[in-house]
């Protein structure tokens, strides 16, 4: 259990069956009244957010997240399948869930899936992945047009600014976090 | 990160400043002990224990003492801890400004803020953020009861039976305080001021007045309770609400209620310090005018 005295940001919490993340914190007190623990929280399975006051005697349950390692096996429909690296066990996401996460995985990718109370409510990528480019422009020589990257796309269908040398069929690491390229990998 | 050295600079010489004030004034400085075994009870002021006795969470009981044994005006710049308290206006260990007068109330207590101010800051205005606040005397008083009237649709007392006074003023009404101008909060219920004397012609409310400058809460005031019966049927008070939020009061202060019967008629006041430095030196958070937080540590 937490008290109110507990509450920061990053704190997650169980309130009515659902896990939420404190993303702001104010702690306030008239000098000679009760404290007030005025926080902003995120739903952290559908992302809604709220504000909430709460007060010293007031106690929360810890929201149980575990993070297990996982691997992709496969998509079907809106499904994407991973399965527990420990004990086999294979769980579901949604596509909805995955959301622009799709961008950067490819099969047997192995990521952290966040558990709540047993059902997977966020995935996190490694930070890095390879990605192997299947469209792209060649550079034309001579360009002066003075640009320095171009767009390629990518075998999960992502679209993505590269510098002019990167060719099709060409594998380039992407950072997971920003979309963003990182460098040409030599095969 | 420790605090910058210039910050630290002009905390020093604001500090000293506000010695050379009380001086001038003919205050006595004292200096009390921190350590003590009976702090006031009040009902949502946590104390630090350390050891069998505790940290003081303010001077004020050892400086009505001194009052009792004589002395008339005194001023003391301390240490206070107040345990779980801990924010951008917030520290666990503080430092306060407190000062008493004999054959005074509340309303001198008021007149001391203006004139320390008016001395410690010569061009009478302060720039907070983008903004002016004009200390020029005199500043405006507002009952506690015309504040909430005046910046909220929750009037004080409904406020206080659904038990959202804090709510109420921390959220609506404390933003609006002290904005262009400091302002004096009075005449608080009598029940939102432990150690004050009730207003003569209205037993209902006390002679509490609370300093607000750009939103913030910087002092706290009153015309002193004198009578010891009174003040241990109050303590016993706070010491049931203590109780019944599941924590343990700590003993009677029985020394300080002894000599409460020989003490003048006082009116006395805190100011945060480390507030009053944050304002003056237009930083938005008491962590960047001490030269460390716990955090730091």
């Amino acid at each position: 259990m937490y008290t109110a005295s507990d509450l920061k940001k990053g704190v997650k919490l169980e309130i009515d069956g659902e896990p939420y993340v404190v993303v702001d914190f104010t702690f306030s007190k008239p000098g000679k009244g009760q404290a007030l623990y005025r926080t902003k929280m995120r739903n952290m399975v559908n992302g809604n957010m709220f504000d909430r006051t709460y007060r010293s005697g007031d106690k929360f349950k810890k929201a149980e997240l575990i993070e297990r390692a996982m691997q992709f096996l496969y998509s079907q429909g809106d499904e994407y399948i991973f399965m527990d690296n420990q004990n086999y066990e294979q769980i579901t996401v949604t596509k909805e869930q995955l959301g622009d996460d799709l961008n950067f995985m490819v099969d047997n990718m192995d990521v952290q899936i966040l558990l709540f109370e047993g059902r997977p409510i966020g995935v996190t990528l490694p930070n890095s992945v390879n990605l192997r480019v299947v469209q792209a422009d060649p550079w034309a020589k001579g360009d002066t047009s003075g640009s320095d990257t171009k767009p390629v796309t990518l075998e999960t269908g992502y679209v993505i600014q590269v510098p002019p040398f990167v060719n099709e069929n060409d594998l380039i690491q992407v950072d997971t976090r920003t979309g963003s390229y990182m460098t040409r990998v030599k095969e | 990160m420790p605090t910058s050295t210039k910050t630290l600079k002009e905390r020093a010489a604001i500090l000293q400043a506000v010695r050379s004030f009380f001086c001038d004034q003919g205050f006595l400085e004292v200096e009390t002990p921190i350590r003590i075994p009976a702090p006031a009870p009040e009902a949502y002021i946590d104390p630090q224990e350390c050891g069998d006795w505790f940290l003081q969470t303010s001077p004020e009981l050892c400086m009505k003492r001194l009052l009792c044994a004589g002395c008339q005006s005194i001023f003391q710049i301390c240490k206070c801890f107040r345990k779980n308290e801990r924010g951008h206006l917030h520290l666990p260990e503080m430092t306060m400004l407190e000062w008493y007068r004999t054959h005074a109330d509340y309303h001198q207590l008021m007149a001391d803020c203006e004139a320390l101010l008016h001395f410690l800051v010569p061009g009478q205005l302060l720039t907070i953020n983008n903004t002016t606040v004009s200390l020029s005397p005199p500043w405006p008083q507002i009952t506690l009861e015309d504040a909430f009237n005046q910046f909220s649709r929750t009037p004080l007392q409904t406020a206080i039976q659904s038990n959202r006074f804090e709510e109420v003023l921390v959220e609506e009404v404390e933003p609006h305080l002290g904005i262009q101008s400091p302002v004096f909060i009075t005449d608080y219920p009598a029940e939102l001021a432990s150690l004050a004397r009730l207003t003569p012609d209205n037993p209902e409310t006390a002679q509490r007045c609370e300093l607000y400058i750009n939103g913030i809460e910087i002092a706290n005031g009153f015309s002193e309770l004198t009578d010891p019966d009174e003040q241990r049927r109050r303590f016993e008070k706070e010491m049931t609400t203590i109780g019944a939020a599941g924590k343990k009061p700590g003993p009677m202060p029985e020394r300080f209620l002894a000599d409460l019967a020989r003490m003048p008629e006082s009116a006395g006041i805190a100011l945060g310090l480390d507030r009053l430095v944050m304002l003056m030196t237009n930083n938005s958070s008491i962590d960047q005018v001490v030269a460390f937080t716990p955090e730091t540590l």
